[in-house]
C-alpha cells in the first residue's frame, strides 16, 4: 500500500508539471492582458513600464521559469485585476463552490442510487419505466434552461425561494458557509437542484444497470437459496458489488462539477469559482486562470486518488494485485 | 421403507414467454427418504435444474409452478407465502450450485457469507456465530478454519470454494440438499473428494440429497435411486443399479450407450440421433419418439408411467422390451 501511495504521488507530480506547462502556454496564447489592463491613451512610457512590472517583456520560457520558481515557494502570483494573492482569492471562493457541488453530487447519489436500484430490481413496474423516462429528460435538458425555469417558477412566480446569491453565511474555522443557516439553505436549494438533475439521471442509470446484472448472478440466487430476505440480498450482497462504477462516476462528476459549475453559478450569481474564472478569462487575468486550472488538475488527481482507495476498500480482489 | 422426507407429485413448472409456453417441467413425481441420495439425470435443457429451483420456490417470472405438490416432511410447500417459503429455504432445503467461482459473493469475506446464511434463520451473538461458522468450515475439510474466516473467495481454489458452499448448505442442518451439478466445474480428483465428503456428511446427519447431474458415472457411485429426465418429464425411475445395468426406456438405453468406454476402442462412439426437441414445440405423445429407434404409431398417445420390476418407465413398448 505504501509503495502504491508513493507511486501515485510521483505520477501526480509529473502530471502537475505537464499541466502547468500546458496551461501556461495555453493562457499565453489567448491574448495580451496589457491591452485590457491599461487604457489605450496612456503614454508609451507608462505602457512599457507596466509591461516590465508584470514581467511580460520576458520570453515565454523565462516567464514560465519565474512562475514555476515562485510556485515551488507556494506563491501563485498576484491577480492583475483584484491586486491580491491569487491563492487567497481562489480559497475565498472555493467554499461556495464546494458546498454547492457537494450538495448537488451527494444529493444526486443518495437519491439516484436507491431509485436506480429499485428500477433495476423491478424493471417492468410502471414506476421504473417512469424513472427511466425522466432520467432521459435529466440527460437531455440543458442545465441553463433548467436553472432559468426554476428561477421563473420558484423565485419569480411563486416567490418561495431567492433567485440568486448565497444569503447569510456562518463562519466556521475562518470559512464562510451558507448551508448552516436557513436562509443560506434556501439560496443553496435551486442552484444545487439545477446542478444535480443531470447527475441524478446518471446515478439512476448506473445503479439500474448494475442491479439488473447483479440480480441475475449466481451469488444472488445462492443467497436467496440460503433463505436470506430480499432486503439482506440487496443491501448485504448486491450494493457492495455494484458500488465500483458508482464510486468512479461519483468521483469524476464531483471533480467536473466543482471545476465547471460555471453556467449554474453565473445564472444564480453564486459567488463561486466558476464566476471567478469566467471573469478572469474576460479580463485576461493570467495568474488567476493558471492557478485555477492547476487547482482543477490537482483536485482531479486527488479525487481519483481517493476513488482508487475506495476501490480497494470495496473490492478485495484489487487489494491483492497491489501488494 | 421409511417415510420419504420429500414427496413431489405432478409438479409442473411452465415459463410463459412471448413465443409461447415453455413446459420446462411437466408432471414430475419423485421422492427421497432421509439419508438417501437421488440422482436426477438428463441432458442440458431436460428440466433438471428447473425442477431443483421449483422445489426451492425460486422460480422467477415468467416462470410459474402451475400444478403439482411438493411435500417436505409432510408439509405442503406449493402455495406457501413468500416469507414462509423463505424460512424453508436454507433451513429445511438447501441448494448447492454448479460453478463455485460464481456462487460466492466476491466482495464479502467467507466468514461473513456463512454467517449471513446462519443468521437468516437464527439470532446469534457475534462470538457464537463465528464459532459455529468456523466449526462448519472445519467439518467440510478446510484446514485451520479460524484463520480462513477472514479470507475472500478469490483467495480460495475452486474446490475450496465448493466446500464453502457445502458448508453454507449444511450449516442450518437442512432435511434436504439439492446439489445442482456441484462437481462439474471441478477437476476429477477434487470431484472425488467432494463426492465422498458429501456422501459422508449426508449419511451422518440423515440428510436427503438430490444430486442433479448429466454424468452417469457420478450417479453410479453416489446415488441410491435415479430419475432420468427428458423434455421436462421423468422417463425412467428406479433403483440405481437396476436402471444403469438394465435400462428399459429407449432414452436411458441411448444415454448409457453413448458413454465412451475402453471396451469399444476404435469403434465410432454411439450417439442418440437428432436433437433435444424445443420445449416450445414438443411433439404430441411421447416427446422422445422423434429420436427413438422403437417409435411407431402407438407413441403418438401419451401414456402414464408403467411400473415394471419395481421401477417406473414411461414408454408404450416397455413390456415388450422387458420381456426381450
Amino acid at each position: 500500500m505504501v509503495g502504491f501511495l508513493i507511486q501515485r504521488l510521483l505520477q501526480a507530480a509529473v502530471v502537475m508539471v505537464v499541466i502547468s506547462a500546458m496551461v501556461f502556454v495555453g493562457v499565453f496564447a489567448i491574448g495580451n492582458p496589457i491591452d485590457v489592463l491599461i487604457s489605450p491613451d496612456v503614454t508609451q512610457q507608462i505602457r512599457l513600464d507596466t509591461i516590465k512590472a508584470y514581467g511580460l517583456d520576458q520570453p515565454l520560457w523565462r516567464q514560465y521559469l519565474t512562475f514555476i520558481t515562485r510556485l515551488v515557494q507556494g506563491n501563485f502570483g498576484r491577480s492583475f485585476v483584484f491586486n491580491m494573492p491569487v491563492l487567497d482569492l481562489i480559497l475565498s471562493r472555493l467554499p461556495a463552490t464546494l458546498e454547492l457541488t457537494l450538495a448537488a453530487v451527494l444529493g444526486a447519489a443518495l437519491i439516484g442510487v436507491p431509485l436506480g436500484m429499485f428500477a433495476g430490481y423491478r424493471p417492468d413496474s410502471i414506476a421504473a419505466k417512469l424513472l427511466m423516462g425522466l432520467s432521459v429528460l435529466g440527460f437531455s435538458v440543458p442545465t441553463f434552461w433548467i436553472g432559468l425555469i426554476l428561477i421563473l417558477v420558484f423565485a419569480v412566480n411563486l416567490g418561495w425561494l431567492p433567485a440568486g446569491g448565497r444569503g447569510a453565511t456562518v463562519s466556521v474555522l475562518g470559512v464562510e458557509w451558507s448551508f448552516l443557516t436557513l436562509e443560506g439553505l434556501k439560496h443553496l436549494l435551486l442552484p444545487a437542484l439545477t446542478l444535480s438533475l443531470f447527475r441524478l439521471a446518471l446515478m439512476i442509470r448506473l445503479a439500474r444497470a448494475g442491479m439488473r446484472e447483479a440480480i441475475l448472478s449466481d451469488y444472488v440466487k445462492f443467497a436467496r437459496a440460503q433463505g436470506l430476505s430480499e432486503a439482506k440480498v440487496i443491501w448485504g450482497h448486491v450494493l457492495k458489488n455494484i458500488s465500483i462504477p458508482i464510486v468512479t462516476v461519483f468521483g469524476l462528476e464531483f471533480g467536473a462539477t466543482l471545476a465547471f459549475a460555471v453556467v449554474t453559478e453565473t445564472i444564480f450569481s453564486w459567488p463561486g469559482l466558476g464566476k471567478l474564472i469566467i471573469d478572469s478569462i474576460q479580463s485576461l487575468d493570467r495568474p488567476v486562470m493558471v492557478a485555477y486550472l492547476m487547482l482543477v488538475a490537482f483536485l482531479f488527481i486527488m479525487i481519483n486518488f481517493v476513488v482508487d482507495i475506495a476501490y480497494a476498500a470495496l473490492d478485495p480482489r484489487l487489494r491483492a494485485g497491489r501488494a | 421403507m421409511t417415510q420419504p422426507v420429500l414427496e413431489v407429485a405432478g409438479l409442473a413448472t411452465h415459463f410463459f414467454t412471448r413465443e409461447g409456453v415453455v413446459k420446462a417441467v411437466d408432471g414430475v413425481d419423485l421422492s427421497v427418504a432421509r439419508g438417501k441420495v437421488l440422482g436426477l439425470v438428463g441432458e442440458s435443457g431436460s428440466g433438471k435444474t428447473v425442477t431443483g429451483f421449483s422445489l426451492m420456490g425460486l422460480i422467477d417470472p415468467p416462470g410459474k409452478i402451475v400444478a403439482g405438490s411438493v411435500k417436505l416432511a409432510g408439509r405442503e410447500l406449493v402455495g406457501l407465502s413468500p416469507d414462509a417459503m423463505r424460512q424453508v429455504r436454507g433451513r429445511q432445503i438447501a441448494m448447492i450450485f454448479q460453478d463455485p467461482m460464481m456462487t460466492l459473493n466476491p466482495v464479502l469475506r467467507i466468514g461473513t457469507q456463512i454467517a449471513m446464511a446462519l443468521r437468516a434463520h437464527e439470532t446469534l451473538s457475534n462470538a457464537e456465530a463465528r464459532r459455529r461458522v468456523a466449526a462448519a468450515l472445519g467439518r467440510v475439510g478446510i484446514p485451520s478454519p479460524e484463520e480462513r474466516l477472514d479470507a475472500y473467495p478469490h483467495q480460495f481454489s475452486g474446490g475450496m470454494r465448493q466446500r464453502v458452499a457445502i458448508a453454507i448448505a449444511l450449516i442450518n442442518r437442512p432435511d434436504l440438499i439439492i446439489a445442482d451439478e456441484p462437481t462439474t466445474a471441478l477437476d476429477v480428483t477434487i470431484q472425488g473428494q467432494i463426492l465422498s465428503e458429501m456422501q459422508k456428511l449426508c449419511r451422518e446427519r440423515e440428510t436427503a440429497l438430490i444430486w442433479i447431474t448429466h454424468d452417469l458415472s457420478v450417479v453410479a457411485g453416489l446415488a441410491d435411486a435415479v430419475c432420468v429426465m427428458y423434455a421436462g418429464r421423468i422417463v425412467e425411475k428406479g433403483d440405481v443399479r437396476a436402471v444403469l445395468e438394465r435400462p428399459l426406456h429407449p432414452y436411458t438405453i441411448g444415454l448409457i450407450g453413448s458413454i465412451p468406454s475402453h471396451n469399444r476402442r476404435g469403434v465410432p462412439l454411439r450417439q442418440i440421433p437428432g436433437m433435444t426437441p424445443s420445449l416450445l414445440r414438443l411433439p404430441a405423445g411421447c416427446p422422445f419418439r422423434t429420436r427413438c429407434p422403437r417409435a411407431d404409431a402407438a407413441c403418438v398417445n401419451d401414456i402414464p408411467p408403467q411400473i415394471i420390476d419395481g421401477r417406473e418407465v414411461r414408454c408404450v413398448h416397455v413390456n415388450a422390451m422387458s420381456a426381450a
